[in-house]
């Protein structure tokens, strides 16, 4: 037992399975996520949807809609599971999420107040406004939890961004409660929801999908070096000042986007890569692609689970992910020395 | 050896004096906030009106204003300030930390999210809400406290599973907040930050009770406490039964937290703010868990009169709290990281 858990840990010889296995749940994923909702769909009009266009048909109409949400829960699932992936692998922290360390607030912040004083509306202006609050509080958390001594460790920088969380919601409440449209716009926005979803906002988050993804993928292979510390990552001839830069502002566009336009779901940037390092070891280069995978699989299953949680309306996706993933975070603090690492 | 004897006399005497005197000094701030609190509004009533008014006189005007509307809203603002304050300091001392308060490590929130539950799904009655609340803050703190034990027990899991246990609990009532049919936003502001607003006379006296109650014992307890906080071992030393004390303790800053929170939600970082602030007061020599609930009071009062007359728009106590409380966590953070005492 003990044997095989070490061989999994160092090859990723599971791989082969685990891309199998991805796929067919992708794939299960996908028609639960089009078939499943306060109006199951079955077999016959779900092709309808899909391939008659001809087709006019209530139940065909719901596919259709469900398609775009399907295709929007999924990026927002990549870019989560990525972005969490890169900040741990940055912050060499099992405990780094989005959520978890403010930067979703800051976006929120940001969101609110281009709402009150700029009248944004669209989705591109929330995504510019939500980058930029992301990236100051990913900065702002950052630079204050790895002060002193031993650096970034999980409880100083799980303590920072819980502050200043705190400061920046009650900023948020601050700039809302004398404005009562901005409440209302944002009530919906803050729980953490799929279903706004468009085509609108599809097409404004895959650029940052894609760039994201790629510094992600392009940076794996220096990351590996980091995770055996800085002095040997610099022996090893990589520049951990840029490359620490570069993946964290990758993970920031990855999140602020995905934020932006879905509103603050937690926890999938914590799951998703702990479930693939569970399977496949800590090798970065699989790790990145997989977690995208696992972030959207689990995001979308999440969702399908509210929708028929919450039948006739629905759960929001981000309190099923914090159910799901709150237990697991104190599963890994309870596995992990905490002044270690 | 005389001279000795004599230094160390002045010196506790000096300290003694010292922390008489910043209680005193507190309670007459926090006398006359309340004074303020009752005097101020739409229209101000002068001292003498309010008295005239506390005293059963009739006022024309003032009656309705002063013991309608502000009289519940200053009690509510006492009551849950000292709660929260008296509270948040036992746990402080008791866990040796700062960080380990009821805010961070998510008791609050439990109790919060027992009587938004009660309120929005069960519709369930005033005492029915205040237990579950009790119920929702102690599970929690059990909770917390079996899922932190592990191996070897220490502050930083502590809070870490706190943490992990409020990112649940507030999911939980963002929920409720969302299929209750009456989501207002006054409610939402309550249950999320803590609010003032809407306090009603006949819904106060569970927690006055309770806090009558509970702070004199944990007053009485407290050189108990100041002997916990040398550690386990010291305090068996000098006598103290630390497992009977520190039970007592817990389920009594449970109970008030819990009612202060079932009465005004969860303010944010009274239990936070109140000890520290008290500590530097008067002195590090005592527990101090009078000067942290007058502190708390005074904290609760001062907020709540910005957050009505400061600015043109009325905020609930809880936001301006939240505003003036993270930037001292950060402040303390950073302190503790430089110092290294993580």
């Amino acid at each position: 037992m003990m044997q095989t858990q070490i061989k999994q840990m160092h090859t990723p010889k599971h791989f082969p399975l685990l891309l199998i296995g991805t796929l067919v749940l992708t794939v299960l994923c996908i028609l639960a996520s089009l078939a499943f909702g306060s109006r199951t769909v079955g077999w016959n009009e779900l092709l309808d949807g899909l391939f008659r266009p001809a087709v006019q048909s209530y139940e065909a109409d719901i596919v259709r809609e469900r398609v775009i949400r399907t295709i929007f829960s999924f990026m927002c699932g990549a870019a989560l599971g990525v972005a969490g992936a890169l900040m741990q692998s940055v912050t060499r922290n099992p405990i780094a999420d989005p959520s978890i360390l403010g930067v979703n607030t800051g976006a929120a912040l940001a969101v609110v107040i281009g709402i009150a004083f700029f009248n944004i509306s669209t989705a591109s202006a929330f995504i510019w406004f939500a980058l930029v609050g992301a990236l100051l509080t990913a900065i702002f958390v950052f630079g204050i939890g790895s002060l002193g001594r031993g650096g970034a460790t999980p409880l100083k920088l799980v303590l920072a961004g819980a502050a200043t969380s705190a400061a920046l919601s009650s900023l948020v409440m601050a700039l809302m409660i004398p404005r009562s449209n901005v409440m209302d716009q944002f009530r919906f926005w803050q729980v953490g929801s799929v279903g706004a979803g468009n085509l609108d906002s599809i097409y404004t988050f895959l650029p940052f999908l894609l760039i994201g993804l790629m510094i992600a993928v392009v940076t794996a292979p220096s990351l590996n070096a980091l995770a055996l510390g800085e002095e040997m990552a610099k022996s090893l001839g990589v520049r951990t000042g840029t490359l620490k830069l570069t993946a964290s502002f990758a993970g920031v566009i990855l999140c602020g986007a995905a934020t932006a336009l879905a509103g603050p779901i937690g926890f999938i940037g914590l799951l998703a890569p702990h479930l693939i390092r569970l399977v496949l070891g800590p090798d970065q280069r699989y790790l990145m692609p997989m977690s995208a995978f696992a972030g959207a699989i689990i995001l979308t299953f999440s969702d399908v689970i509210g929708r028929l949680l919450g039948s006739p309306g629905e759960l929001e996706v981000g309190i099923v992910t914090a159910f799901i993933g709150a237990p697991i975070l104190i599963l890994l603090t309870m596995k992990v020395k905490v002044r270690g690492l | 050896m005389q001279p000795a004897i004599e230094q160390i006399r002045q010196g506790r005497m000096k300290r003694r004096r010292r922390y008489v005197g910043m209680t005193l000094l507190l309670t007459i701030i926090a006398v006359v906030l309340s004074g303020l609190m009752l005097m101020l509004g739409n229209t101000i009533y002068p001292i003498q009106d309010v008295i005239r008014v506390l005293l059963g006189e009739d006022v024309k005007g003032a009656t309705f204003a002063v013991e309608v509307l502000r009289l519940p809203r200053m009690l509510a603002g006492v009551f849950a300030g000292a709660a929260f304050g008296a509270a948040g300091t036992i746990f402080q001392t008791m866990l040796r930390n700062p960080l380990a308060n009821p805010n961070v490590i998510g008791i609050t929130t439990g109790s919060s999210a027992a009587a938004v539950f009660c309120i929005v799904v069960l519709q369930s009655s005033e005492a029915v809400i205040s237990i579950a609340s009790i119920i929702g803050g102690l599970v929690t703190v059990l909770v917390i406290y079996f899922l932190s034990k592990g191996a070897a027990f220490s502050i930083g899991r502590l809070v870490l599973v706190g943490i992990g246990i409020q990112a649940m609990l507030t999911a939980v009532i963002n929920y409720l907040l969302l299929i209750s049919r009456q989501n207002d936003v006054a409610m939402a502001m309550r249950w999320l930050t803590g609010s003032l607003n809407g306090a009603k006379l006949e819904e106060l006296p569970p927690l006055m009770i309770t806090v009558l109650i509970c702070l004199p014992i944990v007053l009485l307890l407290t050189r108990q406490l100041e002997m916990l906080e040398l550690g386990e071992m010291a305090a068996t030393g000098l006598g103290i039964n630390t497992n009977q004390t520190r039970l007592l303790l817990i389920v009594a800053a449970v109970f008030m937290l819990a009612l202060a929170t079932a009465t005004t939600g969860p303010i944010a970082f009274i239990a936070f703010l109140a000890g520290p602030i008290a500590k530097r007061l008067v002195g590090t020599s005592h527990a101090g868990i009078l000067p942290a609930a007058l502190v708390g009071i005074i904290l609760v009062l001062a907020a709540d009169l910005v957050g009505q007359f400061a600015f043109t728009a009325r905020y609930p106590v809880g936001v301006i709290t939240g505003i003036i409380g993270a930037p001292y966590l950060l402040y303390l953070l950073i302190r503790m990281n430089q110092k290294g005492d993580f």
